[in-house]
């Protein structure tokens, strides 16, 4: 039997983590799956931003979204696994980081809805110029 | 007599275990099931005459040609059409949409003419006609519907213009199940405008109503034959043979030629000429076989029972307080299809992880848009679940939804 909607991704389904919007964020970027109509957008701070590459750290990040149970726990508990991380490594985050993190299987159609917050959380920080 | 479990006896696939359980399949407005007499009929064809039609002397060309033809002569008769040469062999709804945009369309339609449709259409009768709006710079404009899913019958009247060339609708919701009233809306379109053409997709109306195209008085008709217990890969435009008669070819080479020198070509009547190439002859036969079985139960009996079906599914439905139906409130208005949602504490809870839940209980709805963005966008939601209901579907198929449903309810409450 499959386990989708574990306790874990229906608590943080229910009461997403750093849910909301940010004043004056470094960056900002909006994504949509219009297969399932799901919708993610999100903002961060970045700290010491003007330090070309090395110690660049997500100071604080928000998102909303519209979706299913999947993308917004996904996009939930990516926030929180990010969150005071340097981008460097945030960058190399990829689909098995997100399936481990979530600890679920899933079939193609629903791993999209998964990875769908990695994407924009990707598109967000390409967006953190370096100076 | 209509009776379910003798007709589910017909259709191998309702045998099948998955995780040694049956399965609840209401999903046939995607696609339905074949029954055994279908099967047989394409298995007799690749297994006992399967050449090439039209091109051989010997006999079993000969009876392959035969058995198509007589497959194209029974299509006709299950929609009243008289002359079968009215009957074109395509794959699917889409493609007769297509052959009539790129066919009459492209040949009728310029920047001073204006195309009508609705909100409720599928995109297979949406994106072709925006396409060519754009290649030929015509105006489109769309009827829109209610909060009941009702088309907005003062609008048409306001939208028909001297400059309207074409009224393209479709006669069932695939979402909706609104079953617009078609005979009512072309009878007043050709009165504001006599020289309006009317295209009707009738991909959920002839699997589940019996359609006389004599008797809509419309010019086109589009439907599939894989939602009508035929195979997949052959579907059917009928047009009015005079319209056919004057259109271009919509596909050119093999089989569609009359003769051909190094320079020019000369075309075959309708409906050859709109069939290039070798057609997908298993599935015409195929087809056939799915008409003759629907025929025996007749259509009424076959509407009967979708009625029947969806009268009880919109009263257990609506116990959940927090379940909203989409389209019209009364069965005898709509077509054997629910679209739907569930909230919680107002928020929706998505449809693919409703289906998700229910898939585990082999129960088969389907989620999402249901290729038709516009309409969910009219109702401001990014998608709904939708079961759909037909021959083979049982009261206690609904009562297992309703179960399902109990069930994702306690998981998201
Ligand atoms: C109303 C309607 N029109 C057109 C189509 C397209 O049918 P097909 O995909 O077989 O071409 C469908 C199928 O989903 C439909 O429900």
């Amino acid at each position: 039997m499959d386990n989708i909607y574990r306790e874990i991704i229906l608590d943080h389904f229910k009461n997403p983590r750093n849910f909301g919007k940010m004043k004056n964020p470094d960056a900002n970027a909006y994504e949509n799956n219009p297969f399932c109509g799901d919708k993610i957008e999100i903002d961060v701070k970045i700290k010491n931003k003007e330090q070309r590459t090395k110690n660049r750290i997500i100071e604080d990040i928000k998102f909303r979204a519209e979706g299913c149970a999947i993308s917004m726990a996904s996009a939930s508990m990516l926030t929180e696994r990010v969150l005071g991380k340097n981008i460097k490594d945030i960058k190399k985050l990829n689909t098995e980081d997100i399936l481990e993190m979530l600890g679920i299987t899933l079939t193609p159609t629903r791993l999209k809805c998964a990875l769908l917050p990695l994407e924009v959380l990707h598109k967000t920080l390409a967006l953190v110029k370096s100076i | 007599m209509f009776n379910v479990s003798k007709i589910r006896e017909d259709f191998p696939i309702l045998k099948r275990l998955i995780n040694k359980k049956p399965i609840v399949f209401l999903d046939s407005t995607a696609s339905s099931l074949k029954p055994q007499k279908v099967l047989d009929a394409i298995n007799d064809y690749y297994t006992k005459y399967s050449v090439n039609i039209f091109r051989g002397v010997y006999k079993l060309s000969e009876e392959a040609t035969s058995k198509y033809e007589q497959s194209r002569e029974i299509v006709a008769k299950f929609i009243n059409c008289q002359n079968p040469a009215e009957i074109i062999f395509v794959r699917n709804a889409t493609e007769a949409l297509n052959l009539v945009v790129h066919s009459w369309g492209r040949a009728n339609i310029d920047e001073k003419s204006e195309i009508i449709s609705t909100v409720m259409e599928h995109h297979a009768n949406i994106v072709p006609w925006q396409e060519l709006a754009k290649e030929t710079r015509a105006k489109i404009t769309y009827i829109d519907f209610d909060e009941d899913g009702f088309l907005d019958l003062k609008k048409i009247s306001q939208l028909i213009t001297s400059k309207s060339r074409l009224l393209a609708l479709t006669y069932v919701s695939n979402v909706l199940g609104t079953i617009n009233p078609v005979k009512k809306i072309i009878k007043l379109a050709k009165i504001l405008n006599p020289q309006i053409i009317t295209v009707v997709d009738a991909a959920q109306a002839v699997p589940h109503l019996p359609v006389d195209v004599f008797d809509l008085g419309c010019d086109f008709l589009a439907f599939s034959g894989h939602k009508m217990l035929g195979p997949t890969g052959v579907g059917i435009l009928w047009g009015k043979y005079d319209l056919l008669e004057k259109m271009p070819p919509y596909q050119t080479g093999g089989e569609m030629i009359e003769e051909v020198t190094l320079q020019n070509s000369s075309f075959k009547e309708p409906p050859f000429k709109f069939e290039a190439g070798t057609p997908h002859i298993a599935g015409a036969i195929g087809l056939g076989a799915a008409c003759k079985y629907l025929s025996s139960l007749t259509m009424k009996e076959v509407r009967e029972h979708d009625r029947q079906l969806t009268e009880y599914a919109i009263n257990q439905l609506s116990r959940f307080d927090d379940l909203k139906i989409y389209g019209p409130q009364k069965a005898q208005d709509r077509g054997g299809v629910i679209a739907f949602n569930l909230f919680t504490k107002e928020k929706l809870i998505h449809p693919h992880d409703v289906a998700q839940i229910l898939d585990r209980e082999n129960i088969y709805i389907r989620s999402g848009h249901h290729c038709a963005m516009p309409l969910h966008s009219r109702f401001g939601i990014p998608a709904s679940c939708r079961a759909s209901f037909y021959i083979y579907n049982t009261f206690e198929d609904i009562d297992k939804l309703v179960k399902g449903l109990y069930k994702v309810r306690k998981i998201f409450g």
